[in-house]
This record gives structure tokens, C-alpha cells and sequence, in this order.
């Protein structure tokens, strides 16, 4: 059993609210990710499970007519604050989106980028890294003897595990998956399961998912998500045998959806 | 017979009526300049530049112009690919914002849309001021004005068309928006760059009405930035205006040579563009 003292808190939100233009996504969200776990945000579709995930490290910026107010510390300390570096910041969280997007490179590029892009460019190093994470993703076997291929000829599945790659390339300290199976075949998502496991050793995982088997076999910690509110949040076991909300009670039973 | 396949019958006449009179005016054009300028077109048209005899045309060749071309629309492709990089990604919401970009991009459409004597008489007026007059430099200064617009719109729109997904993906890694840009956004715009550059260089090397004020004509090859030079459309122009059949049937080989190059042009750009096609993340 794990004592409350012993979970450091990586990720927390403070009042959090986020709109696209008049529409109210995120209302007053406070949730507490913690260290080295699999935290798991479920909750039906649209109810802002992308956009809290992309809040962490503030790729919603990219988006013209998003509001946010609150605050989001990450090992204590307000991203949005105007001290912070945001690329140095957004380099500690990794991100595998939905549907694959590698860089318009080979392969071998997809991975260098980030390491090229943060001071590494000695060619051996270089070489060993790529090697290195391409291994760590489960995708080195495949692909060794066609690095400099473009990596959009991968299959989706694949395409996914380079990302991967070179998320954990820049050795961050979380990792965002936002449904990072839902677009692959049954194989490449249990290929990315246990990818997830495993990278739940080194670092902190938030997983978005819609799918409810996988978070009850995945997840550490949940946190139930219903129309931009927080329902109910806390270890797995907890929320998913002894929900304490009816409305997490009904949507685990499939009630609502 | 059924309404809606006589439909699709007139249609389908339409748009093959269309295409042919596209091509077929492609047909009549080359066809036009090989039947006239064929028997021109000699090695010394390569080799040499303009001789006197007639009024300027009959003797020696039009080096002096193949190259005055060159010269003038290269360095003014190079030029306004520079610029226009730069204004592109300014105009990109990353940098500046949606309703200044929108000013911009209008007053872009409308230099497009400025004629090209325009560019001459404007660059002409501010060489004159300076004291050079016609040469090769206000040449390149007009050519790069008129590309301007073309290759900026064109790198724009490409970059605009990139998703945000893949740029997500690039900051997730803690790129700087600079780097976001210049590695990731443009690779994945370079084919769509490569036309927008095609397109301008294209105009640029057959554009006569900027150049004629700015380049001026000559018959040697200009030895330096402030020389008058010739090209192929300020060539053309002369020699067909020319009184001598003879002389203007080398106008039609003239013709023939830039038709020529700007074929070559188009079939590099399209390898290169399939070249990084390839990389496109779809
Ligand atoms: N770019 C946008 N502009 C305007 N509204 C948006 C935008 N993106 C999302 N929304 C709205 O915000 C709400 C939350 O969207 P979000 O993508 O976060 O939901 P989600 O929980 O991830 O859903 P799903 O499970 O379908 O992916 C939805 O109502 C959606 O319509
Ligand atoms: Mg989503």
C-alpha cells in the first residue's frame, strides 16, 4: 500500500479554466498528477480531455481563440508564469498525440531533431542516441537498415513508436499521450501499452483515453473528466471498485458515455 | 435520353473543349517558333553575341541575351526567395497577428496584380535618382520586385497549410518558434515553395516590360552590375521589330531558346519538388 506522504505531486492545476471563444471547456479544474505513476484522465467524448492534456505545457498557445485562467505547476512552479522559458519547459513533456505526426524527415531524423535542436551534434553520439531510443521504443529491429528513409512510409503503428522515440529522445520527465492507440490496429496498441508500462518506471505518464479496459489496465491514477469538470479523481483501485460520485459509478457501468 | 446524362455529356464537352484550346495553343505557339526560327537557329545564335549589319540582329548571335537572362533573372529569383521567406513566415500567427497578416497578404495581391511596366518606370525613376541609369542592377531590382509578390504568396500559402498537429509536435520537443519554423514547418512547405519559386522565376525570365527600362539593350555581355544588357524578351522585341524578314525570323529562334529554358526550369523544379515530396507528412 502506498501512504499518501510517500506520492510527490509532479503536475497540479489550480483553478483551472480554459474557453474557445465563448464555449466554457474547462470550469475551475483542480487535479493533482503524481510522480512516476500512470495517471489516466477519462471521461466521454468532448469533454475537454485534449485540451486539459495540451494545457500542461501549453501547446493551446499555438490556438487563436483560447482563454486561459488559473495556474498549472509543474514541480511547483506556475508555467504560465512570465519567467518561464516555455520551449525548456515544453522540452520535460513528451507528447504522442492521437494520430501520429512525425517530423518531415527520415527517420533517423525524427529522432536526432530534438537531440540536434539541444546542443548534441557530434555525429557518433548522434548515432548511438538514435540507436539508443529507437530501441527503447520497440521500433529499432524494424527500421535499422532503412534510417534515412522518409519516416511517412512507416505504418501508422510504427509512426507512433517513433514518436515516441523521439519524444523520450529529450529525455523528458512526463510523457502526454493523448489516445495514443486509438488510430493503430490491436497489436500496435498493445505494442504501446506496454511501451507505457514501461516508461511509468522513469517517468510521469498522463494517458488520455475514452477506452475504459485500458485505463483499468494501465492506469495508477485516475482522474474522471465530465463536461469540462472534475468528477472524481484518485488511485485506480478507488475510483474504478468504490466510486464515491454516482456519475462515475454510472459512467464505469457504462450508463452514460 | 435522361436529363442528368446529357448533363454530364455537355459537361464533359465543356471541360474537354477547355483543354484543347489549352493545348492546342501550346501546339500552335511551339509549333509557330520552331516552323520560323528553326532555320536561325545555328551554333553561333549559342556562341555569339549580336553583330551589327541590319539594324542590330542580322550577324553573330544572342549569347549577350541568353546570358544578360540569366543574369538578370537568377540573382532576382535568389533575391526575392530571400525576402520573400522572410515576409512568409512573418505573416504566419506564431509571429504576427491574424489582422495585420491579412493587410499584408492584400497589398501582396495587389503588387501581384500591378503591371510590370510599372516596376520598370518605378525602378527606372530611383536609378535616375541615384545617378546609375540603365544596367544590369536596376534589372535584377525590378525582376525582384515583380517575383516578390508571386513567390511570397506562394510560400505562404504552403506554410499556412501546414497543421498544427505536426507543429504541436515540433514544440512538444522544445523547439523555439524559429526552429519550429525553419526545420520542421519548411520542410514539410518545400514543394509547395519549390512551385511558388518556379512561378516566379518563370515570370522573371520572360517578363520584357521591366527590364526594358532598367536593363536597357546592349550587344555585349555587361561586365559588370552597372552595364545596360539584353535578354531573350528585350531580344525578341528588337528583332521582331526589325523591318528584315531575316532578322525577324531570328526573333522566332530567340523565342525557341527561352521556350526552351523555361521547360528546363519547369522539369528541374518538378524533380525536386517529388524529391521532397516524399517527406510530407500527410
Ligand atoms: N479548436 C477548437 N475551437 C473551438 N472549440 C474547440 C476546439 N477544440 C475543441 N473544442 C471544443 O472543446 C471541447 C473539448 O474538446 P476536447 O478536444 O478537449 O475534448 P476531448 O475530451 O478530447 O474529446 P474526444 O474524446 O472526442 O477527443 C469540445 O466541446 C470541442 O468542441
Ligand atoms: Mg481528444
Amino acid at each position: 500500500m502506498i501512504k499518501k506522504s510517500d506520492i510527490h505531486i509532479h503536475i497540479e492545476t489550480k483553478n483551472l479554466n480554459v474557453y474557445y471563444d465563448n464555449n466554457y471547456v474547462l470550469k475551475n479544474v483542480n487535479i493533482e498528477i503524481p510522480t512516476k505513476q500512470l495517471t489516466a484522465i477519462i471521461g466521454p467524448s468532448g469533454c475537454g480531455k485534449t485540451t486539459l492534456l495540451k494545457s500542461f505545457n501549453r501547446l493551446l498557445d499555438l490556438r487563436d481563440n483560447i482563454k486561459t485562467s488559473g495556474e498549472i505547476l509543474v514541480d511547483g512552479e506556475n508555467i504560465f508564469d512570465s519567467r518561464v522559458d516555455v520551449p525548456d519547459m515544453r522540452k520535460k513533456m513528451g507528447l504522442l498525440s492521437q494520430k501520429p505526426y512525425p517530423l518531415p524527415m527520415s527517420i533517423y531524423n525524427n529522432v536526432a531533431y530534438g537531440l540536434r535542436i539541444h546542443g548534441k551534434k557530434n555525429a557518433k553520439e548522434l548515432d548511438s542516441a538514435v540507436k539508443h531510443y529507437l530501441q527503447e521504443a520497440g521500433l529499432w529491429n524494424e527500421v535499422k537498415d532503412r534510417l534515412h528513409d522518409p519516416a511517412s512510409r512507416l505504418s501508422v503503428g510504427q509512426q507512433q513508436r517513433l514518436c515516441l522515440a523521439r519524444a523520450i529522445a529529450v529525455e523528458p520527465e512526463v510523457v502526454l499521450c493523448d489516445e495514443p492507440t486509438s488510430a493503430l490496429d490491436p497489436i500496435a496498441a498493445q505494442q504501446i501499452e506496454k511501451l507505457l508500462l514501461k516508461l511509468k518506471k522513469e517517468y510521469t505518464v498522463v494517458l488520455v483515453t475514452h477506452t475504459l479496459r485500458q485505463a483499468k489496465r494501465l492506469a495508477d491514477h485516475v482522474v474522471f473528466l465530465y463536461f469540462g469538470k472534475v468528477v472524481e479523481q484518485g488511485p485506480a483501485d478507488e475510483v474504478f471498485n468504490n466510486p464515491k460520485d454516482p456519475k462515475t459509478k454510472a459512467y464505469i457501468d457504462g450508463d452514460i458515455s | 435520353m435522361n436529363r442528368r446524362i446529357l448533363e454530364e455529356k455537355i459537361f464533359k464537352i465543356l471541360m474537354l473543349a477547355s483543354v484543347f484550346i489549352v493545348m492546342g495553343s501550346l501546339v500552335i505557339i511551339i509549333g509557330l517558333v520552331v516552323f520560323n526560327g528553326g532555320s536561325s537557329l545555328t551554333i553561333e545564335m549559342f556562341t555569339q553575341t549580336s553583330g551589327g549589319g541590319y539594324y542590330l540582329g542580322r550577324g553573330g548571335g544572342i549569347l549577350n541575351a541568353i546570358l544578360g537572362s540569366l543574369f538578370l533573372a537568377l540573382p532576382a529569383t535568389a533575391l526575392a526567395c530571400l525576402i520573400g521567406l522572410g515576409i512568409a513566415l512573418y505573416l504566419q500567427r506564431e509571429f504576427t497577428h491574424p489582422r495585420i497578416s491579412a493587410f499584408i497578404r492584400l497589398s501582396l495581391d495587389i503588387l501581384w496584380g500591378i503591371p510590370s511596366i510599372v516596376y520598370g518606370i518605378f525602378c527606372l525613376m530611383i536609378m535616375v535618382f541615384i545617378g546609375i541609369g540603365t544596367s544590369l542592377l536596376a534589372g535584377i531590382i525590378a525582376l525582384t520586385l515583380l517575383e516578390i509578390p508571386i513567390i511570397t504568396r506562394y510560400m505562404d500559402e504552403s506554410i499556412k497549410m501546414v497543421s498544427i498537429e505536426l507543429k504541436e509536435g515540433a514544440y512538444s520537443l522544445g523547439s523555439t518558434k524559429f526552429e519550429t519554423a525553419v526545420k520542421v514547418v519548411r520542410r514539410q512547405a518545400l514543394p509547395g515553395i519549390i512551385a511558388g519559386v518556379l512561378l516566379g522565376l518563370g515570370r522573371g525570365i520572360g517578363d520584357a516590360a521591366s527590364i526594358l527600362f532598367t536593363a536597357g539593350f546592349s550587344d555585349r555581355i555587361p561586365g559588370s552590375l552597372f552595364d545596360s544588357t539584353a535578354a531573350l524578351p528585350t531580344m525578341i522585341y528588337h528583332l521582331y521589330a526589325s523591318p528584315y524578314p531575316l532578322v525577324r525570323q531570328r526573333a522566332y529562334a530567340a523565342a525557341f531558346i527561352l521556350v526552351v529554358i523555361v521547360l528546363s526550369i519547369s522539369i528541374v523544379s518538378r524533380a525536386l519538388s517529388k524529391r521532397y515530396t516524399k517527406f510530407v507528412i500527410r
